[in-house]
């Protein structure tokens, strides 16, 4: 039987950067199809409720806004048991945190990947509510998505270029939040406030 | 400030101030602080939600069918209830009824999550409130499978091989150095009760819970399609059905599916017979024994629900939790509750970080207006604004806005729910009949059953007693998820029935269609969230959001002072409750847990670095 491989994109893709993860699941389904063993989850904030999906696998591969102190767009790939160190670095939102404590939780289970990859991407604004993947970040998705083929290509995930475009209703994302429709309708910043908590803002000005 | 009375308390901020900051093992950021007599006991509190929100403003101008998709990303916990939430209130501005089938596998959906986040919130983020998980490694596994035997006699899972094998398991993790989920503890504090067998039979159903609730999600994968994030749709649910059906990836659902979740629906009615309820029960009256009845606050006076659990959809009267309002801890009156009466539920700000023309005046939610207007201030505020060191809350100090019914502060939860639901069924409501048993059994549990097995003096408290504390708002919820697996059973075989009756409908498209709707409506939507009542107000102009407010349990519970200086359920629960230690703040910890506060949603979440250990500052 083939290993089992999970590919996870977490954070909140209403807070600009945040989405990365989000971002990048949506864009490697939209682009290329997998053999049957491999499952794409849009793992969002969901904390312990992606405990399933870690023990499942046997490969695990986790997109992530994460701040290293990079420049803006720079990616990062750190492999097996550095993976929840440097989630619990610095921990720039909760589900970080969250995330951390499933992978530990998933070790106290005794099911616990063999391999785990995390392609983190250093975020520009995350401030920013409603808000998009700024240019640099979005334009790292590519090179991400290529790092990410190639350790599934490694892992025996059979990788191939999308021949049929995707289904409505087939997207792990969901159609609803699709990127294009998610910038396009974004209310007018006079109508929506968008800068997020002072406090931060103040602190990073 | 000078000491002053509200709702029976006398709040006295003169004493020495403690802070909690953050409050950890919640959803979202939170900071408490609390004033201590010369005794340790809490004779003052404010608890604030220290993040801000604007789900709300990002909506507008986008299409109402999509709203649910977004509101399911504000946090990690409730998504499926702020999508049914959500979807309700569209169409109820837009009079859309749902089809039978719809109805009740929406019920299934809410209730495997009530069930799935109640034991959750239980075992993984409450549970180490009572239980001290290092003192586990102490126990006798033969004595712990002894007192699983006498706690719960039809469990299967009660060897002393068993309990050892954790035992062990425990002691490798703790030896690693990596306590993981553990770390966070003040493991040894006298604050703990419970000797080590109780400790060990709790850390063993802990793992029990996580193995299961991972079987239990895949129901919302069955009806939802996707998990964790399942879709919801206006008119109805997005999944067909043909019981005759192939079991391919996207298929129609089919009577093997069916059967996988009736298999899930008698997992959890086990689990919560047999583990969940009994160990709250145990836990319960141990720490009652200990003379730790402390924690009810609003819960003896004042609570709140729209009422949920329809057996006749859109048919109020026949609510299996019906809703209503109690005050001043009168249980005979039950006053109704309509999210729709502007005199009813408004939103204050006086001491919440947001402008209104006029705050000595609270808005209903439909008018409602989230301005941001952040300003920490008043005579004994210390800090800056980026740094807070002491709040003061004569002036605004938090993020969360203050709603209350009628002018009332009221506590909202599952709590709240059984103390509405034993009231109307000791006014004669048959349909409580249930409620009443469960609640009459844990007292009796609590008071002779368990004392008695374990050698303990027996008590004589009433439900009227016992109800309003931490303890009673954590038996609530347990009650609650046994509950929704035996309406859940109902709900299912009333879906087989009409589905083998020939009624596979599960969508009303009439008005999908944005060309049928009026140019202007509103709607307003309910749910009995696991942390409390929710609701959503949507105004809707030219087929696009207008407005739209989400009022969320921890708003109610989380909400600071308002206008009359009356406070909210959060800080009423921390009054009076003496403290074994200040630096370690295991009462407060607990009985803010005990609530299941979620402030990704009553506050926006984004979290500056902050240690894993709650902090406390003792000024």
């Amino acid at each position: 039987m083939n290993d089992s491989i999970v590919v996870l994109g977490i954070g909140n893709l209403l807070w600009a950067d945040e989405g990365f993860g989000v971002r990048c699941i949506e864009a490697l389904q939209q682009r290329y199809e997998f053999a049957d063993h491999v499952r794409l989850v849009d793992g969002g904030t969901q904390g312990l409720y992606l405990l399933q999906h870690v023990q499942q696998a046997d490969a695990l591969l986790i997109f992530d806004a994460i701040d290293y102190g990079l420049p803006p767009g720079a990616l990062r790939v750190i492999r097996d048991d550095e993976v929840p160190r440097f989630l619990g670095a610095k921990k720039m939102s909760l589900h970080q945190t969250g995330f951390q404590e499933v992978l530990s939780l998933a070790q106290f289970t005794g099911k616990f990947p063999k391999h785990v990859l995390l392609i983190g991407c250093q975020p520009e604004e995350l401030d920013d509510y409603g808000g998009s993947l700024r240019p640099v970040v979005k334009a790292a998705m590519q090179t991400a998505l290529t790092l990410a083929v190639q350790a599934l290509t490694q892992w025996g995930a059979q990788p191939r270029e999308r021949e049929a475009t995707l289904r409505r209703g087939d997207a792990v994302t969901l159609d609803e939040l699709a990127l294009a429709a998610y910038e396009a309708q974004r209310p007018a910043e006079q109508d929506a406030c968008r800068i997020g908590d002072a406090r931060f803002l103040l602190a990073g000005s | 400030m000078a000491a002053y009375e509200t709702q029976g308390f006398r709040l006295d901020n003169s004493g020495r101030r403690i802070v909690v900051d953050p409050v950890t093992r919640i959803e979202g950021h939170m900071r408490c602080e609390v004033n201590l007599d010369a005794n340790n006991v809490i004779r003052n509190a404010v608890s604030t939600g220290t993040m801000w929100r604007g789900l709300e403003v990002i909506l507008k101008g986008r299409d109402p069918r999509d709203a649910w998709a977004f509101v399911e990303r504000i946090c990690g916990v409730c998504t499926g209830c702020h999508a049914l939430t959500s979807v309700r209130a569209v169409e109820d501005a837009l009079g859309i009824r749902v089809p039978l089938n719809a109805h009740l596998i929406r019920e299934m959906m809410a209730k495997t999550l009530q069930v799935h986040d109640h034991a959750v919130h239980f075992y993984h983020l409450h549970a180490l409130d009572w239980v001290d998980v290092v003192s586990a490694l102490n126990a006798d596994p033969k004595a712990t499978s002894e007192l699983q035997q006498m706690v719960s006699p039809s469990h299967p899972l009660s060897s002393p091989g068993y309990f050892r094998d954790v035992q062990n398991r425990l002691k490798q993790f703790v030896d690693s150095g990596q306590l993981g989920p553990f770390s966070k503890g003040y493991w040894g504090s006298k604050a703990y009760v419970l000797p080590p067998e109780a400790n060990l039979m709790a850390v063993t159903h802990y793992l029990e819970a996580l193995d299961l609730q991972k079987e239990w999600v895949k129901v919302h994968t069955i009806f939802g399609g996707k998990n964790p994030h399942p879709n919801y749709m206006v008119g109805g649910v997005p999944c067909a059905i043909n019981l005759d059906g192939d079991g391919a990836a996207g298929a129609p659902i089919n009577m093997e599916r069916l059967n996988f979740v009736e298999a899930r629906i008698k997992e959890m009615i086990e689990f919560n017979n047999n583990v969940y309820v009994p160990d709250v029960l145990a836990i319960g009256t141990l720490y009652k024994n200990a003379g730790w009845l402390y924690g009810g606050g609003l819960s003896a006076t004042s609570v709140a629900d729209y009422g949920t659990y329809e057996k006749v959809p859109y048919d109020a009267s026949t609510q299996q939790l019906p809703g209503g309002v109690i005050l001043n801890g009168n249980w005979d009156e039950i006053h109704p509750l309509d999210p729709r009466d502007p005199e009813q539920v408004q939103e204050f700000v006086t001491h919440s970080w947001y402008k209104y023309a006029d705050e000595s005046r609270g808005l209903h939610p439909w008018d409602g207006v989230t301005e941001a207007h952040y300003a920490p201030e008043g005579p004994n505020f210390k800090g800056t604004r980026t740094q807070i060191e002491q709040l003061d809350e004569s002036a605004k100090y938090s993020w969360i806005k203050s709603p209350r019914w009628r002018g009332n502060a009221v506590e909202v939860g599952p709590l709240s729910r059984y103390i509405l639901s034993y009231a109307h069924a000791l006014k004669g409501n048959q349909r409580c009949q249930r409620v009443k048993e469960q609640v009459d059994a844990s007292a009796a549990a609590i008071n002779s059953v368990i004392p008695k097995a374990l050698g303990l003096p027996e008590t004589n408290y009433t439900a009227k007693q016992l109800l309003p504390t931490t303890i009673g708002r954590t038996l609530g919820r347990a009650l609650e998820s046994q509950y929704a697996a035996e309406m859940m059973m109902e709900d299912f075989r009333q879906l087989v029935d009409n589905i083998r009756n020939g009624d596979t409908t599960t969508a009303n498209v009439d008005k999908w269609d944005p060309a049928t709707w009026p140019k202007e409506a509103k709607g307003v939507g309910t749910v009995a969230a696991p942390r409390g009542m929710l609701g959503h107000w949507i105004k809707i102009k030219d087929g696009r959001i207008e407005n739209y407010q989400c009022v969320v349990p921890t708003t109610w519970n989380g909400s600071p002072r308002d206008p009359k200086g009356q406070i909210g359920a959060f800080e009423a629960s921390l009054m009076n409750t003496p403290m074994v230690n200040p630096e370690e703040p295991v009462e407060i910890l607990r009985t803010i847990h005990s609530f299941d506060p979620c402030l990704a949603c009553s506050t926006h979440v984004i979290s500056a670095d902050g240690q894993e250990m709650a902090r406390v500052t003792v000024r």
